[in-house]
């Protein structure tokens, strides 16, 4: 559907205020489809030039508590040329009821990206894993592209790729209303660029029913779903909860994972349904911890499983979450976690299939067949394979959660990596063992409700802390938990959830250092967030593995099989080093591990981050040891000797710069040591058993449990030499890959978000594995030192939520994306009081900033008068309503029921207005010819919204879920942006440095305006899922593609929440103010 | 192994002022770069030299992109691609059209033409200026005339409302656009003893007394070119030299006034009549172009040079000029009192100023 607007003749300047569109769209659609403008330059003769186009997606409009109106300015983008102006736009959608059963939307469904319970909700029920993927030609394959134009090309692929991530959104908000939730927490959506073979959208989150916190109304969990007669049978029916817990006695033969055998699809729209019927193998993992892990754990595990499954067995319910237990979430509200049993992954290779494109042969061909041939393949076999590819890989990680003794999977991620024909799929996640009242849905009562409405905000202060200490630990015991009850908190999800006798793999155990009761590991890997309540000693710190191998260039199976040949060793090598690091560090555990494998034409790289913290329930660490293998040779020894040394040198400082100091336990107390066949874990490097010969250097970090480094070849002599190559982070900086960093608890509010991307290209001479080992690492190391040094002026700062992304564009090409935010602490453990002292201060500070620059402020009051509907203006307005109104009352004004039936069905109205384009061309670039011409009145007029963006319009960025020193007041939705920028002029664009920046900080420019748009003022769980970047200087070329997503929130101060509980809006326009805080 | 691309885009553009000034100061990428590790920096932070290269690269990429906005400040608070705290924005904007004394002594009072663009690499290798921050500040000179030169209102207000400088720096662009639009004469070796503040300040009494806007606030090119009407009529003071009973009445009334307070009086006395007919011939010639360009020479031939080579202290020249234009209003045969005024008060005070070494 098109509409167009006059022509606004001869002005840079344009308005079309006369004029609304409405129009009417199906429910589908609407969610599917963005909103489109495109400007263009008129002209008598020649077609239009097109100037640029603004995609909006109107999705945050179509949750009843979200956003009301999309209103700002957005940028005109162009795919050639980038931003070339801005535009104004009005939107509104009016949803109209239509009851049908058989519909296909899902609008009203919120998605978070956050990967945990969002702030100010609270989860009722969370009821596991949703996944969809969608799959497509790529436009840039088709054999259209030969003809038109790149930028008719890359915008052919924007538009699909919205098109199609706007269907997995709706499809995916479908089985979230099937399983009777409302909202999709760590949503995360992929796109697979498979080049010929197509374009796949895959996403995957955790299907919740949230609640608005404080809210008085009653909630109904199933409200969104299309028979209203069905949302009073989910209790009824479902059978006690309890009966399944009847004791320690229960057969174990019960316990088969056997997830929903009575599987009920509702409808057969959906192109990729898991249609496996999965019934696992009930072997090792199940099986053996029945046997010895002490009828307690067995209990507890099926407990939980019962609760899987009973809601599985409704036939009301659609159960696909059942297959795989699976959670997006890396942090969780207390309690909801009862053990961790350490990561699982499973990877798999596949070869993507060619598909015989008619349109090669002859560009004009018959476009008949082409269809036929192409679209129809396309749309009925591919997505089968797709998920079919993925339902294994998940089979895999449920089969190892088993192993370990878990019943589910939390931290679950999925990625790929292709390169030309070749695909890598990888998933992860850690087992764990939840508690089971988490996943029911009636059984929670007030306290339970009280306890998961606290959302891990221990970093902030304030009335949140206040609702922690509100609770006591104790209320953590519930009958169902045993014996646990007693237990100190924060060491609980250490304990083994396997059995002792017949692990999955070989590790040393020891009574818990919290305890002393239960079983723990020495380390403990996992890709969660730490949980709130868990004890650490110390700092916590990245960690990161880095390893390079070259293969052979190969073409389709070969290559496979060699891909698939290398990996099991590179998996190993990773955690070889991880786990060395680790020891360095002497911490012992990891957090947030996310390793990522990628395959390139001639190597496979392997990138592992973690942070790494020393947990009070795990033993200390042991140090290293190092091992020669010819302990004969004297000057070898003394060589040996002098590492070791470096080695024990290193632990020790790193022990006093994390300040890991833990208190000094006398071994009697541990208790009697367990049966352990092997006092030492080893990392043997070959199969010889020299290691009897260890010389023993140091005794003061090793116990027992030394971690012996045998090194018997140079491989391992230049590992050795790389774990020491490392350098710490400068004085005054921290950082970590997790949400926030343990042990630092006092954030101000300075935070700053950054994307870095350095591509390197390697000498293409003889490359080794070691020279290739070599400068992956100078890569990583220089790049984080640039990073310090860029953030030098934020010093007391922590880089949090770092994430690195490795990507092989070409042979020799090596490209490195990290994406991070640095967040200032106050360096003296602030007591409240004087945080507070500090942040009026900074804020007084800034306020004085702001007196220094009269002139902008003139021109603000100035235009602000005339032009009372001026951004600026609404800003001040929704920021008092917003902070002068607690959360409770504007929560309790949404009323879900009747929400549900607009939502049922609908006609859509949308009104547009597109109001003034600025700017129309940045082409002309001689702005001394444009100002001058300008009169008083127009300068004046354009000043307003200058007003709004320079001083109003601050839009804050992190990837956390967070913003230190503030609340987050409501959520307007999710972001998901996808953007393509080619250039034919990339020498003049600065090259691809110059081209990239400018990209990138286009890319954070529409987010913003985006977030702007909605009301907002922050986006937080920021994520960059894709940075592709192509280059061809010859030719003078560039493309890049990338992907963003984050959840637009609004964020009060809360230096300004008490301000405004009580003063009125004159101090409203203080948020402006207070943005001017950043880095100096 | 070479970094082929390495950039680093933060949702706040990170503005490191040391580089900007070395930036600005026109030096390459790596003579910053050796500038900023010979400022120690290295040793403090325990950077790498690669580092500080591509943090350097990174900040003159980033300025690159700002400059383009930089030539019509307003559009940096408009856009939207970089965000910038005002604070930061204001610093910008102000650094940008900063220019260098030294520079602006040889620019000032030209033609701002290609043909003075040309001259650039003279001036550069003159002043130890960089060609490239002459080029700035140069182009910033010429965008600010060509911005304003046609406009009504205030000289120094309309630089501020187009180009967000700060009260200061906008009356001194205010000043280098009358220079250019007047094309006084300012590069003669006799006048290479005054600073650009001392002809600013000149500039500004002008702009203030001797332009079209002194009367009528509503005219075009108020505050750009001299009152055409006002030099006409100077024509009339002619009659204070020409009339030789005024003439002596008038040094009558001012040695009457001032024996005994000045130290140089003998030589007052002496020089009376060179001297103010020094000072009234420049009013009278100032119908011609060519004379008003000469302006300042004039001054300085006619006024200071002989005072100071009688070794005048200021206060007596202070003294003097007091007294000589306030005697005036004593001259009953005189009519032109308020027109007297207005070239005297103007003229003392900028005469005081240029009055040093």
């Amino acid at each position: 559907m098109t509409f167009k607007t006059d022509v606004y003749h001869k002005s840079l300047n344009p308005q079309w205020n006369s004029e609304w569109f409405k129009f009417e769209v199906d429910d589908e659609d609407l969610q599917d489809e963005p909103l489109q403008i495109t400007v263009l330059d008129h002209d008598t003769y020649s077609a239009n030039d097109a100037i640029g186009k603004v995609y909006i997606d109107i999705d945050p409009l179509l949750y009843s508590e979200a956003a009301t109106v999309i209103s700002g300015w957005f940028p005109i983008y162009d795919t050639i040329h980038g931003i070339r102006g801005e535009i104004n736009v009005v939107v509104k959608v009016d949803l109209f009821n239509d009851l049908n059963r058989f519909r296909q939307s899902s609008c009203g469904v919120k998605f978070f990206c956050t990967t945990s319970i969002p702030k100010c909700y609270r989860a009722v029920i969370i009821h596991g894993f949703v996944e969809e993927l969608v799959v497509n030609e790529d436009p840039e394959y088709q054999w259209i592209d030969r003809i038109r134009t790149p930028r008719a090309s890359n915008e052919a692929r924007q538009r699909l790729i919205s098109l199609m991530s706007g269907e997995l959104q709706r499809k995916i908000g479908l089985k979230v209303l099937e399983m009777r939730g409302n909202a999709v927490v760590g949503y995360l959506q992929c796109f697979d660029l498979e080049g010929e073979s197509g374009l796949v959208v895959r996403a995957i989150g955790t299907a919740c029913t949230l609640d608005k916190l404080s809210s008085t109304a009653a909630f109904l969990p199933a409200c969104n779903s299309p028979s209203k007669e069905m949302k009073e049978i989910p209790f009824n029916e479902d059978p006690n909860p309890n009966t399944h817990s009847s004791g320690p006695s229960t057969p174990l033969k019960n316990q088969t994972y056997s997830f929903s055998p009575s599987k009920s699809y509702s409808r057969q729209s959906s192109s990729s349904d898991t249609d496996l019927s999965l019934t696992p193998k009930t072997g090792m993992g199940s099986g053996s911890a029945g046997k010895e892990g002490g009828p307690f754990k067995a209990l507890l595990r099926q407990q939980t499983q019962s609760a899987l499954e009973q809601r599985g067995g409704s036939p009301h319910r659609f159960c696909r979450n059942r297959e795989f237990p699976f959670f997006t979430l890396t942090a969780f509200p207390p309690g909801f976690l009862v053990h961790v049993g350490g990561v699982v992954s499973a990877r798999s290779v596949k070869l993507l299939d060619r598909i015989h494109n008619p349109a090669f042969v002859g560009i004009m061909g018959n476009t008949r067949s082409y269809k036929l041939l192409d679209w129809n393949s396309f749309n009925s076999d591919e997505p089968e394979t797709r998920d079919a590819w993925w339902a294994e890989i998940r089979q895999e990680i449920k089969s190892h959660a088993k192993a370990l003794g878990c019943h589910a999977v939390v931290g679950y991620s999925e990625s790929t990596s292709i390169c030309e024909e070749v695909c890598i799929l990888s998933a992860s996640g850690t087992a764990a063992v939840l508690n089971p009242r988490f996943l029911q849905d009636g059984t929670v009562e007030g306290c339970l409700e009280q306890r998961l409405s606290w959302q891990p905000g221990f970093f902030s202060i304030g009335s949140e802390k206040g609702e922690v200490d509100f609770f006591p630990q104790s209320q953590d015991s519930s009958s169902l938990l045993g014996q646990e009850e007693n237990l100190p908190a924060g060491c609980g999800f250490c304990h083994i959830p396997y059995d002792e006798l017949n692990m999955p793999f070989p590790a040393h155990l020891t009574y818990c250092y919290s305890c002393r009761k239960q079983k723990v590991p020495d380390v403990l890997f996992t890709t969660i967030d730490l949980p709130t309540d868990a004890t650490v000693i110390g700092k916590g710190c990245l960690i990161q593995a880095r390893l390079c191998r070259l293969k052979k260039k190969a073409q389709a199976e070969a290559n496979a099989t060699a891909i698939s040949n290398l990996l099991p060793f590179m998996e190993y090598e990773v955690h070889t080093q991880l786990m060395n690091k680790l020891k360095l560090k002497g911490m012992n555990a990891l957090f947030g591990l996310r390793i990522q494998i990628t395959v390139g034409e001639n190597m496979l790289m392997g990138l592992a981050s973690a942070t790494g913290v020393y947990l009070t329930a795990l033993p200390t660490p042991g140090g290293i040891q190092i091992a020669g293998k010819t302990p004969n040779d004297g000057s070898y020894e003394q060589h040996i000797s002098h590492m070791q040394k470096k080695i024990n040198d290193t632990i020790a400082k790193n022990k006093e710069l994390y300040e890991i100091n833990p208190p000094e336990i006398p071994e009697e107390i541990i208790g009697s040591p367990i049966p352990e066949p092997r006092q030492r874990s080893r990392l043997l490097r070959s199969q010889s058993e020299s290691s009897d010969e260890v010389i023993e250097l140091d005794l003061s970090h090793g116990k027992k449990d030394a971690f012996v480094l045998e090194i018997d070849d140079t491989d391992a002599m230049e590992d050795v030499h790389s774990l020491l190559t490392d350098v710490p982070p400068p004085s005054g900086f921290y950082s970590c890959n997790t949400e926030i960093m343990p042990g630092i608890n006092n954030w101000t509010s300075e935070i700053q978000m950054f994307t870095s991307v350095r591509v390197s290209r390697l000498s293409n001479i003889n490359l080794t594995n070691q020279t290739l080992n070599k400068n992956f690492n100078d890569l990583c190391e220089n790049l984080l030192k640039s990073l310090y040094f860029k953030l030098r002026s934020m010093i007391p700062c922590c880089l949090c939520h770092v994430n690195f992304t490795v990507s092989l564009p070409e042979d020799e090409l090596i490209q490195v994306t990290v994406t991070a935010v640095a967040i200032t602490f106050d360096k003296h453990q602030a007591v409240q009081t004087t945080k507070t002292h500090v942040e009026k201060s900074l804020q007084r500070a800034s306020t004085d900033n702001e007196e220094l620059l009269q002139f902008p402020l003139e021109l603000c009051t100035d235009s602000l008068g005339p032009h009372p509907f001026s951004p600026a203006k609404e800003h001040l307005e929704s920021a008092s309503s917003n902070s002068g109104i607690p959360a409770a009352q504007r929560a309790t004004s949404i009323d879900y029921s009747s929400f549900a039936d607009r939502c049922n069905s609908w006609i859509e109205l949308i009104k547009l207005k597109a109001q003034t384009i600025r700017r129309g061309s940045i082409k002309t670039t001689v702005s001394v010819e444009k100002a001058s011409p300008l009169t008083e009145g127009h300068f004046r007029q354009r000043s307003a919204p200058a007003c709004a963006n320079s001083t109003v319009g601050v839009v804050k960025m992190t990837p956390l879920s967070f913003i230190p020193g503030a609340k987050i007041t409501k959520y307007l939705g999710i972001i998901n942006m996808f953007f393509i920028r080619e250039t034919t002029s990339l020498r003049e664009e600065g090259g691809v440095s110059g081209f990239l920046h400018a990209f990138i900080a286009e890319v954070f420019a529409m987010v913003r305006a985006h977030v702007a748009a909605l009301g907002g003022n922050a986006v937080v769980s920021y994520i960059m899922k894709q940075c592709v970047f192509m280059e061809n200087p010859n030719k003078n070329q560039a493309q890049c593609l990338i992907n963003v997503s984050g959840d637009a929130v609004i964020f009060v101060r809360e230096s300004e929440l008490e301000i405004m509980s009580t003063q009125q809006p004159i101090a409203s326009c203080q948020p402006a103010c207070g943005g001017g805080e950043i880095a100096t | 192994m070479t970094n082929e691309l390495d950039i680093f885009v933060g949702n706040t553009t990170l503005i490191d002022e040391d580089v900007y000034r070395l930036w600005l100061d026109g030096y390459s990428v790596s003579d910053a770069v050796g500038l900023r590790v010979r400022s120690g920096i290295l040793e403090q932070t325990g950077a790498t030299a690669g580092v500080l290269q591509s943090d350097t690269m990174d900040h003159y990429r980033t300025f690159h992109m700002l400059e383009r906005l930089l030539h019509t400040p307003p559009k940096l608070l408009h856009q939207l691609v970089f965000q910038i705290p005002p604070s930061r924005q204001a610093l910008l904007i102000e650094r940008y059209y900063a220019f260098d004394e030294a520079f602006v002594r040889e620019v000032l009072g030209k033609k701002l033409s290609k043909g003075t663009k040309k001259d650039l690499d003279d001036i550069s290798t003159k002043t130890g200026v960089t060609l490239k921050s002459c080029r700035r500040q140069f182009d910033n000179f010429k965008r600010v005339f060509k911005v304003v030169e046609e406009m009504r209102g205030s000289l120094a207000g309309n630089i501020q409302q187009h180009f967000l400088l700060s009260d200061r720096l906008a009356r001194d662009y205010a000043a280098v656009v009358f220079f250019a639009n007047n094309r006084f004469e300012t590069g003669k070796k006799k006048l290479q003893y005054l600073t650009f503040g001392d002809l600013a300040f000149c500039a500004e009494l002008m702009i203030q007394n001797w332009t079209p806007g002194a009367v009528d606030s509503q005219v075009d090119d108020m505050d750009v070119d001299l009152d055409k009407e006002f030099l006409q009529d100077l024509k009339e003071l002619k009659v204070l030299v020409a009339d030789k009973d005024l003439l002596d009445l008038h040094k009558s009334l001012v040695c009457t006034a001032l024996r005994g307070k000045l130290s140089v009086f003998p030589e007052m006395e002496a020089n009376f009549k060179n001297l103010s007919r020094g000072l009234v011939n420049i009013a009278s010639k100032l119908t011609h172009t060519k004379d008003v360009r000469d302006l300042f020479v004039d001054l300085v031939e006619k006024f200071i040079e002989p005072c100071r080579s009688d070794r005048w202290p200021l206060n007596d020249v202070r003294l003097f000029l007091n007294q000589y234009s306030a005697s005036v209003h004593s001259l009953d045969g005189f009519r032109h009192q308020a027109l007297w005024d207005r070239y005297m008060v103007t003229l003392r005070s900028c005469l005081l100023r240029m009055y040093h070494d």
